[in-house]
């Protein structure tokens, strides 16, 4: 019962909030105006940011900020004993280095590393908790780019990626995590540069109590979808999770940028039920997800989970981080009951769409949607439209080989390392447990979400260099697939609504989404999920 | 591409300096400021005045071999051995053997400890936590403890109780999360109150 109040809680503040913030958040991506501190920035990076860009130049900032993302983060870590307030830990192995750094550009952030035992202060901050904010403003800006699609006509122009990656940032990241971060610290998450202190504890044993800048980085590891834990329990630590409210409080900001774009979304194409019909598509979506999740871990023994936190709130956590792209966990997947486990398997599956991650959870739907109209429109024998673009051959190439990147990845990834001996070693679990643990960290990694069946031991050359082809095959791909799609929806003019067009805002539409989303999802990987949680949880 | 290039190291080393350094070092100074304790980690004092640890960070109370004490409440059992430089959980399937001869063992343990049945002993006691240094009890895992305490110090079960109590917290607001006893809170409540 208290469960369902947690819940209705969490609905009511995302209620409150979706407005404003959605509404915040189309001015911030159409005002003419710069502000001043973001002319300043300009003027630093050397970009002119009233210049419009077509999409191939668009899509080439995106790329070439997140490669120099991905150099810049790998070289600290390999140098961090060289630099200050490394609290002494040593630079961080190759094939480590390397997955962290496509993991944090990716918005996945999977970790492979404990944070405690690996990272000094100064990559916590300076590299990692900086990608936290700059790919969660990349996932925006791409997402603002197709929605320019949609709306323009006759031009080859999607906006300026470096202008729209500085307001994300500026506007909107900062400083919400600036609000976040002054409440979980009075909620009693750590802030501090300490190195950790060694006490003598009660019974006479040593104990070594950590510390660091955990509260700033905790801030905009939920807001902006990421999900990479200061510590290697993540939000179960007690210094990320203090408290039953901070958690809940941590639920509530991963979903709320996420929850707020569909607002967005209606606000820039006029048309404010077009945002309805999507949200409503993402809360049902979520709303059975967090229900079968509860009911299936109703009575599980509590292995894996912290007693201040109890079952219902872990639940809803392990919902809301694998809904969303974020991956944090305030309770261990692993341990969940088999059918529990592979809800959270399965949200991961259908890509993390309802809501998704920040940017990349709408830009999924959309996706989504142009199949979900092309479905009716081969029923009906009509050329399919949405907003008022034709989707034709070409459109409709593209969003096919989006819908096939992701689960070609996790598939082929997880039959490549079950058929390994070197993915085969990184399993703890045996049995059919031990093939959802391997499916987890391929779908995971392929879907930028981060979480783990944390059993497998994947900081192994192999798995470490495995998921981080995974993460940037799975980021980046589908990336410049939806940039080419905005561009070729950019280009067309505007076809009127005719008696023929399937009105995109109705109960109806929303439906057949849903439908889409289930069935392509549910066709692809039902036999996979059959051979791993199913079969654990019918034997 | 090289122009873009450039951009991306400029625009990132503008990052780095704002999002990284500015951003989190200006949080730290808010949070020294104004919640000091709070922001070092809740660290709590012995009777003495020796920091013995953070009353968010569970411990173990056990002697040198590993035996639990039975003058103190005791904790879950951990993963990583309240290792605090190695947060975790066990992440043991539901179907593991390995995770259910452990519950099997540990509840037998408990049990007799306790001096209970062990259809007394409840999961969180014989289950391990998602970060190996669970602050928290159940209120019932401390139910069964209070006896043996008592016995162990000398004094009544009563005096006892008052002081599980007095380290119980509710549910926030009143619905979120679950109750739990903070173990090192009680433990050092205990000392102060019986020497």
């Amino acid at each position: 019962m208290t469960g369902w109040l947690q819940v209705g809680l969490l609905v009511l503040a995302l209620g409150l909030a979706h407005k404003p913030l959605g509404d915040w958040m189309a001015r911030v991506f159409t005002a003419e105006k710069h502000w001043r501190v973001e002319k300043l920035a300009y003027r630093v990076v050397g970009v002119d940011a009233d210049a419009e860009q077509r999409w191939p130049t668009y899509l080439r900032s995106v790329l070439a900020f997140s490669l120099v993302g991905v150099l810049l983060l790998y070289s600290l870590q390999r140098l961090q004993a060289l630099l200050p307030l490394g609290n002494g830990m040593p630079g961080v192995e190759p094939s480590s280095a390397w997955n962290t750094a496509v993991s944090f550009v990716t918005n996945t952030n999977w970790q492979g590393y404990a944070g405690e035992s690996t990272m000094g202060h100064l990559v916590q901050m300076a590299g990692l908790a900086v990608q936290n904010f700059v790919s969660a403003a990349v996932g925006l800006a791409v997402l603002v780019a197709l929605v320019r699609g949609f709306l323009r006509r006759g031009t080859d122009r999607l906006g300026n990626a470096w202008v729209d990656i500085t307001r994300a940032v500026v506007r909107l990241l900062l400083p919400l995590a600036v609000v976040a971060t002054v409440v979980m610290v009075l909620g009693g998450v750590v802030q501090n540069l300490s190195a950790g202190t060694d006490v003598t504890t009660l019974a006479g044993g040593s104990q070594f109590v950590p510390g660091g800048p955990v509260a700033s980085q905790e801030a905009i590891k939920e807001l902006g979808t990421n999900g990479g834990g200061f510590f290697n329990a993540n939000s179960a630590h007690p210094f990320e999770g203090p408290t039953a409210w901070v958690s809940l409080f941590q639920v509530f900001l991963m979903l709320l940028i996420p929850f707020s774009l569909p607002r967005t979304f209606g606000r820039m194409v006029g048309d404010r039920k077009q945002g309805l019909a999507i949200l409503g598509v993402m809360g049902l979506l979520a709303a059975v997800s967090v229900s079968l999740i509860s009911t299936f871990q109703a009575g599980a023994l509590p292995e894996g989970q912290e007693v201040r936190f109890g079952g219902p709130l872990s639940s809803l956590f392990a919902a809301a981080t694998t809904l969303t792209s974020t991956g944090a966990v305030n309770s261990m997947h692993d341990s969940y009951t088999p059918l529990g486990g592979m809800v959270t398997l399965f949200n991961m599956m259908l890509g993390e769409v309802a809501p998704g991650g920040v940017g990349s959870g709408l830009y999924g739907m959309l996706v989504l949607a142009v199949v979900a109209v092309f479905v009716a429109g081969l029923m009906v024998g009509r050329t399919p439209e949405y907003l008022g673009k034709k989707l034709g051959r070409r459109e409709m190439t593209l969003a096919s080989l989006y819908i096939l990147t992701t689960p070609a990845i996790v598939l082929v990834g997880t039959a490549v390392a079950v058929a390994v001996p070197a993915g085969q070693a990184g399993m703890l679990n045996s049995g059919p447990h031990g093939l959802s643990e391997v499916l987890y960290a391929f779908t995971s990694a392929g879907n930028n979400n981060g979480s783990a069946f944390a059993g497998l031991s994947a900081n192994t050359p192999f798995w470490n260099t495995a998921l981080g082809l995974a993460m940037l095959l799975g980021r980046f791909v589908p990336i410049v697939l939806v940039l080419a799609l905005a561009g070729r929806l950019a280009a067309q003019g505007k076809v009127p609504v005719t008696a023929g067009t399937l009105p995109t805002h109705r109960p109806l539409f929303a439906g057949l989404l849903t439908a889409v989303v289930l069935v392509v999802v549910g066709l692809t990987y039902f036999p996979v999920l059959a051979l791993g949680p199913l079969a654990e949880g019918l034997s | 591409m090289t122009r873009q290039l450039l951009a991306s190291v400029r625009a990132l080393l503008l990052a780095t300096v704002v999002l990284g350094l500015a951003y989190p070092l200006l949080m730290t100074g808010f949070a020294q400021v104004v919640v000091p304790s709070r922001a070092d980690g809740s660290l709590v004092t012995s009777a003495g005045g020796t920091v013995v640890g953070s009353s968010l960070i569970g411990q173990g109370f056990v002697d040198a071999d590993g035996a639990p004490l039975p003058q103190y409440f005791q904790s879950r059992p951990s993963a990583g051995d309240w290792d605090g430089a190695a947060s975790g959980g066990s992440n043991l399937g539901p179907s593991s053997p390995e995770l259910a001869d452990a519950v099997a063992s540990r509840r037998s343990e408990v049990a007799s400890f306790n001096g209970v049945p062990e259809s007394a002993v409840p999961d969180d006691a014989v289950t391990t936590s998602a970060s190996g240094l669970d602050p928290g009890i159940s209120p019932a895992y401390a139910a069964i403890q209070v006896d043996r305490v008592a016995a162990a110090r000398g004094v009544s079960p009563s005096e006892v109780q008052a002081l599980v109590s007095a380290a119980t917290h509710g549910r926030d607001l009143g619905f979120i999360g679950a109750p739990f006893v903070d173990v090192l809170d009680l433990n050092l409540a205990l000392d102060r109150a019986f020497g």
